[in-house]
């Protein structure tokens, strides 16, 4: 395959960027639902108490 | 038409009610998270299959030899950088017109990801074009143009949190957003209107596409595959958006309820 360098160099820089915007997308994901979870868990007791 | 008339409030509220069904946050978390994990496999399988048939199983290309495959990665991140500025003007009318509170947390999460698409967009023609050109880097129309796009974005990003109001903040980067998208045809039609080293398009809506069925094929799983993975991606962090407005509304009117007892 000619040119091999500047093609895996490509799929590398795509791979990096997709795959860092989907990591970032869910740790945060997590994060926030988890919070929100234990928020409203909480609310729902102290308004229930 | 006098102020009294009826006519005119009974068909603005509608569709404004219909859009503001979504602004409730549960009915907004339920229905995407039903969405959600069939937006990113669909888009990892399209985008995976796309890639690999790219690389392995497409033709090279009798001029350009198989420096032709950064197309399968360059053209959907092109695609997905006007997109993506699209949907950022289409969620500014939406916020400006109907004060719809989704399309302003909605141009806060696009922003970040197009940007990344636009980045990306520039970086492969850029490797695309060393071994085509002989250069990383021509001042021509459409490179200047997408370089244009790239800083638009991020000023978007820059401008909508750049004010302690959030809302000062949405409208500032909503009116970037619309004037912005002013570039968005010059992209598409830099490569008619000037003489440029990047080649003219050769996948058109209406008219003869002038690539071979072998090569336009995978390009355009590749292109759906990135399509529904920018959507995933933008849905994702909209949804971490709302949870993280709701839990900052809870806090609040947890630390509101300490002060008054206390």
């Amino acid at each position: 395959m000619t040119n091999l360098a500047y093609i895996a160099a490509s799929y590398g820089l795509a791979a990096i960027a997709v795959l860092g915007l989907a990591g970032d997308a869910w740790r945060r994901h997590r994060l926030a639902r988890r919070r929100l979870a234990v928020l409203e868990a909480t609310s729902g007791r102290r308004r229930r108490g | 038409m006098d102020a009294t008339s009826p006519a005119l409030p009974s068909v603005a509220p509608k569709r404004g009610r219909n859009l503001h069904r979504f602004a409730n946050p549960g009915r907004f978390l339920r229905l995407s998270g039903r969405v959600l994990p069939w937006l990113a496999i669909c888009g990892a399988v399209f985008t995976l299959a796309g890639l690999a048939w790219g690389l392995f199983v497409a033709p090279p290309d009798w001029q350009q030899g198989d420096a032709v495959r950064i197309m399968y990665v360059h053209v959907p991140a092109a695609w997905l950088a006007s997109m993506g500025y699209a949907a950022l003007a289409v969620c500014a009318v939406i916020s400006i017109v109907w004060r719809h509170p989704l399309a302003d947390l909605a141009a806060l999460e696009i922003g970040p990801v197009g940007a990344v698409f636009t980045a990306l967009c520039l970086a492969t023609g850029s490797l695309w074009g060393k071994p085509m050109w002989g250069a990383w880097w021509v001042w021509d129309a459409r490179l200047t143009s997408v370089l244009v796009l790239f800083f638009l974005y991020l000023g978007q990003i820059a401008l909508i949190r750049a004010f302690d109001n959030p809302e000062r903040g949405y409208r500032a980067a909503a009116i970037l957003a619309l004037v912005g998208a002013v570039n968005l045809p010059i992209i598409k039609f830099s490569v008619d209107w000037w003489n440029t080293l990047h080649q003219p398009d050769t996948i058109h809506l209406f008219g003869r596409t002038t690539m071979s069925a072998s090569m336009l094929d995978p390009l355009l799983v590749s292109a759906l595959g990135f399509t529904l993975v920018f959507a995933a991606l933008v849905l994702a962090r909209l949804r971490s958006a709302v949870m993280e407005r709701r839990i900052r509304s809870l806090l609040s009117a947890r630390a509101r309820q300490a002060e008054v007892s206390a």
